[in-house]
């Protein structure tokens, strides 16, 4: 009884409660008690139209779930709480499918990492013990140790799966040296590069193989001229643009050749070998700028066109960083003593070789002065290669068998020389880029410096470091592969647009005369021909007679 | 990155080459926790090193009670002393976008700032002064801008409490592996520009709690993020090419998650020829 049950907007909502009401005399009703909490379960109990669930097992399972877990502040997260119970009602059945599905890529990697961890039997073990007085494989750890007191490096993990997956790549192919020249990171996956020198033996094999190729290339050419000349008839007139000379690469083992890369995604995956770089492909790059995707044989869209795929372009970069940012102490290297050191008027000196007797300067002066660092990496001129090569030279033996010497005679002027500069030269001679030095020096610690580590970081190929202690250095890369350029990137603009014909002064249009110009032209002419007329004036007349008479016949 | 996992998060980010030294790190371990101390930051981030050609500047965030505040930014050159940065503004950015090249190292160095107009050009006559702006004031609209454009958190991480301050998602336990391969599930930790063009559908499958922001789908130009699984799948790292440096890692179905920045702090303007 009382005023109930009370309207939400009515004063005395929320305050009745059974049997402490003001107004309530009587004892409620114990039975009535115990129908109203099993109509409230039974409420609670009544499934969802929409999920299934009901809200009694819900509440349930929600303070098992505190209970169990005691979270601070439950009642600030209560809802998390709740949307967590009723996720994991779905989770739990499709459990075992999901985990099966989603982890097969990170299975096999793994696997392929712990293959690099199984010793290779049989005959591989006994070769390297052998060899191990030259040390072919590079220390991988050590160097990774010094390059981390700048901050330097990949995490332990990966430079040791680099550390085995090299030893791999020495095991494999038969190798003079080799060394981890750095990483590049890509789109879709990134390239770990070594950098490698083969035995002389296999370079010359490898040259061979070449050399077949190209003939074969010749064969095919020669039978489609003589297609070619059956038409000749009907061909339309051949077009008159020569293209510029090839310039061939450089030999395997010189100049921009001179080491070979082996590629891989990651340490675990099989070592791929680039091919070797053509100058065309070197100057190229220089006008192009992409990111490598991480598959080698993704094309290169670009303009201008380049000639080769992701491969390609990776070579070409790697030559580029390669010859601008290889460094050593000086005195490192010396020039091997020979007596023949001008052969080639522009080819300069080739070779270098360790220095029995360096004497490693101090951390200080390393980091103080530039010119204590030399770049032991032959620089690449404009034209694609380290040594010039002269296309017109042997252009003169080819045009005798095509007849073509005329048109040679023709050819603009052999083009200059270009000379670069010489190898080993000190590292204080390198331009810079607007006001910025071309490469910043530090030592890795100011704390303390008795055991600090010299560190130069190019500014031209941000990514290319290089480090000195003692009489131990190297270098290393790891960036993006592209030269830094404060100004933005300008594709080239495409070549003007060839003359279709030559023009000469049959086809060239003139302008068409004016009415004065005619005028006068007729006068002048008239002048002229009334002169020859008064000498013809008497034949005329006498013609016109006979014509007269024969008209009057006619009529 | 949390200062507080900075060794295990250097691991996991130091797969494009840069890292820390060790004495860096020993040098970071004890100066953040007396930053958090001295200025009562609740949370601490150790955003990254910008390098320049002299010195390079090593930046730390610090984050009060609504973790989507304007954040207080420190920066030091040895990792063991740090300065405030003042408050970003933006003019400083307006300006600092103007300036091209590399950071001199040299917190007080002036850059002289190129007019932008003719009508600033006469302004500036009238009044005299030359336009000159300061080191300091590049690296915090830098610092600002990198944010705003590429600073990411994994979907889910963070949910807006109903009075409107973001907090830390306590129950965030990680993505899945399929869900961390897509860019739908990254966030730009910054004021949401696309959201409110969603068609209605789309918003209707939003959590407001938890979908608060722009997601990485939409930035222009497409595919100015590099998505890889490193070491088999178990660590999943985004690295931006618009500002090339920064590196994004998430440990999928962990809560271990973070960006750092290593690099020169310049734009990376010639992104649509290089894609």
């Amino acid at each position: 009884r009382g005023h109930g049950p009370y309207q939400p907007h009515e004063p005395g909502y929320g305050l009745y409660q059974p049997g402490y009401s003001p107004y309530d005399d009587q004892i409620p009703d114990p039975k009535s008690r115990t129908l109203a909490i099993q109509n409230a379960k039974a409420y609670l109990l009544k499934s969802s139209t929409t999920s299934g669930l009901n809200l009694y097992d819900h509440l349930a399972n929600m303070l098992t779930k505190i209970l169990d877990e005691q979270p601070k502040n439950a009642v600030d997260i209560i809802e998390n709480i709740s949307k967590d119970v009723k996720w994991a009602h779905f989770q739990k059945k499709m459990d075992t499918l999901r985990d099966e599905h989603e982890n097969l890529t990170t299975f096999e990697a793994a696997e392929k990492r712990k293959a690099l961890f199984l010793k290779a039997n049989g005959d591989g073990d006994e070769e390297l013990e052998e060899g191990t007085g030259e040390t072919r494989l590079p220390n991988v750890m050590e160097t990774a140790f010094y390059f981390e007191q700048a901050g330097i490096g990949l995490s332990k993990d990966e430079s040791y799966h680099i550390f085995l997956a090299l030893k791999k790549l020495v095991s494999v192919q038969g190798i003079q040296t080799c060394r981890f020249w750095g990483k590049i990171l890509g789109l879709e996956m990134n390239y770990i590069i070594a950098e490698v020198q083969h035995h002389e033996e296999e370079v010359e094999e490898e040259a061979e193989e070449e050399e077949v190729v190209e003939e074969g290339g010749k064969g095919m050419g020669e039978v489609e001229d003589e297609d070619e000349e059956k038409e000749k008839e009907d061909e339309p007139p051949k077009s008159t643009y020569k293209p510029p000379p090839v310039i061939p690469k450089e030999e395997n083992g010189t100049g921009a050749n001179k080491y070979v890369y082996f590629v891989c995604n990651e340490p675990g995956k099989p070592w791929v070998k680039l091919p070797p770089v053509t100058p065309a492909q070197i100057v190229c790059a220089r006008k192009i700028k992409k990111f490598f995707t991480g598959r080698l044989d993704a094309p290169v869209v670009s303009f201008p066109p380049f000639p080769g795929n992701e491969a390609n372009y990776l070579r070409a970069q790697i030559a580029r960083i390669s010859a601008g940012t290889q460094i050593s102490p000086i005195g490192f290297y010396q020039f091997a003593e020979e007596e023949d050191e001008e052969e080639d008027s522009g080819g300069g000196r080739d070779t270098y070789e360790e220095n029995p007797d360096f004497l490693p300067l101090s951390v200080a002066e390393m980091v103080d002065s530039l010119s204590t660092w030399v770049h032991h990496g032959k620089s690449i001129l404009k034209q694609g290669r380290c040594v010039w090569f002269n296309p017109f030279q042997k252009s003169e033996e080819e045009g005798e068998e095509e007849e073509n010497e005329e048109e040679e005679k023709e050819e603009p002027d052999e083009p200059q020389q270009e000379i670069g500069p010489p190898l080993l030269t000190p590292l204080s001679e390198d331009e810079g880029i607007q006001n910025i030095p071309a490469w910043t020096a530090q030592p890795s610690t100011n704390l303390i410096p008795q055991y600090a580590v010299a560190i130069l970081q190019s500014n031209r190929w941000p990514g290319a470091y290089a480090f000195a202690s003692g009489k131990k250095f190297d270098n290393i890369y790891f960036g993006w592969g592209h030269k830094y350029s404060p100004e933005n990137h300008t594709p080239a603009l495409p070549p003007p647009v060839q003359a279709e014909y030559p023009s000469g002064p049959e086809i060239t249009e003139t302008r068409d005369p004016t009415v004065e110009e005619e005028l006068a032209f007729k006068a002048a002419k008239e002048e002229a021909s009334a002169a020859a007329e008064e000498e013809k004036e008497e034949e005329e007349e006498e013609e016109e007679e006979e014509v007269e008479d024969n008209e009057e016949e006619e009529d | 990155m949390e200062a507080a996992s900075l060794p295990a998060a250097l691991e996991l980010a130091a797969s494009g080459g840069a890292g820390l030294s060790p004495e860096k790190r020993g040098a970071l371990g004890a100066s953040l926790p007396l930053l958090q101390r001295d200025y009562r930051f609740e949370r601490v981030w150790f955003w990254g090193c910008i390098q320049g050609v002299r010195g390079a500047y090593y930046i730390t965030e610090g984050l009060g009670p609504d973790r989507a505040a304007p954040r207080s930014r420190l920066y030091s050159l040895n990792c063991v002393e740090w300065s405030l940065l003042p408050p970003v503004t933006e003019k400083m950015v307006a300006q600092a976008e103007q300036l091209k090249g590399r950071f001199e190292g040299d917190p007080s160095f002036e850059y002289a700032y190129p007019e932008i107009n003719a009508q600033d050009a006469e302004r500036e006559f009238e009044g005299g002064k030359e336009h000159v702006i300061k080191e300091e004031a590049r690296l915090v609209a830098t610092i600002e801008q990198i944010d705003r454009a590429v600073g990411i958190i994994p979907r889910g991480a963070f949910v807006k409490t109903p009075l409107g301050s973001v907090q830390e998602n306590r129950n965030f336990e990680g993505l899945s592996l399929t869900e961390a391969k897509k860019l739908t599930s990254y966030f730009h930790f910054t004021e949401p520009v696309n959201l409110k063009n969603k068609t209605l559908l789309e918003k209707a499958d939003l959590d407001p709690s938890t979908d608060f922001l722009d997601s990485l789908e939409h930035d222009i130009p497409q595919g100015s993020w590099a998505v890889q699984l490193e070491k088999g799948g178990t660590v999943v790292v985004l690295r931006s090419l618009l500002w090339l440096g920064l590196t994004f890692y998430h440990v999928p179905m962990t809560k271990q998650y973070g960006y750092i920045y290593f690099g020169t702090g310049e734009k990376n303007l010639d992104l649509p020829f290089m894609l």
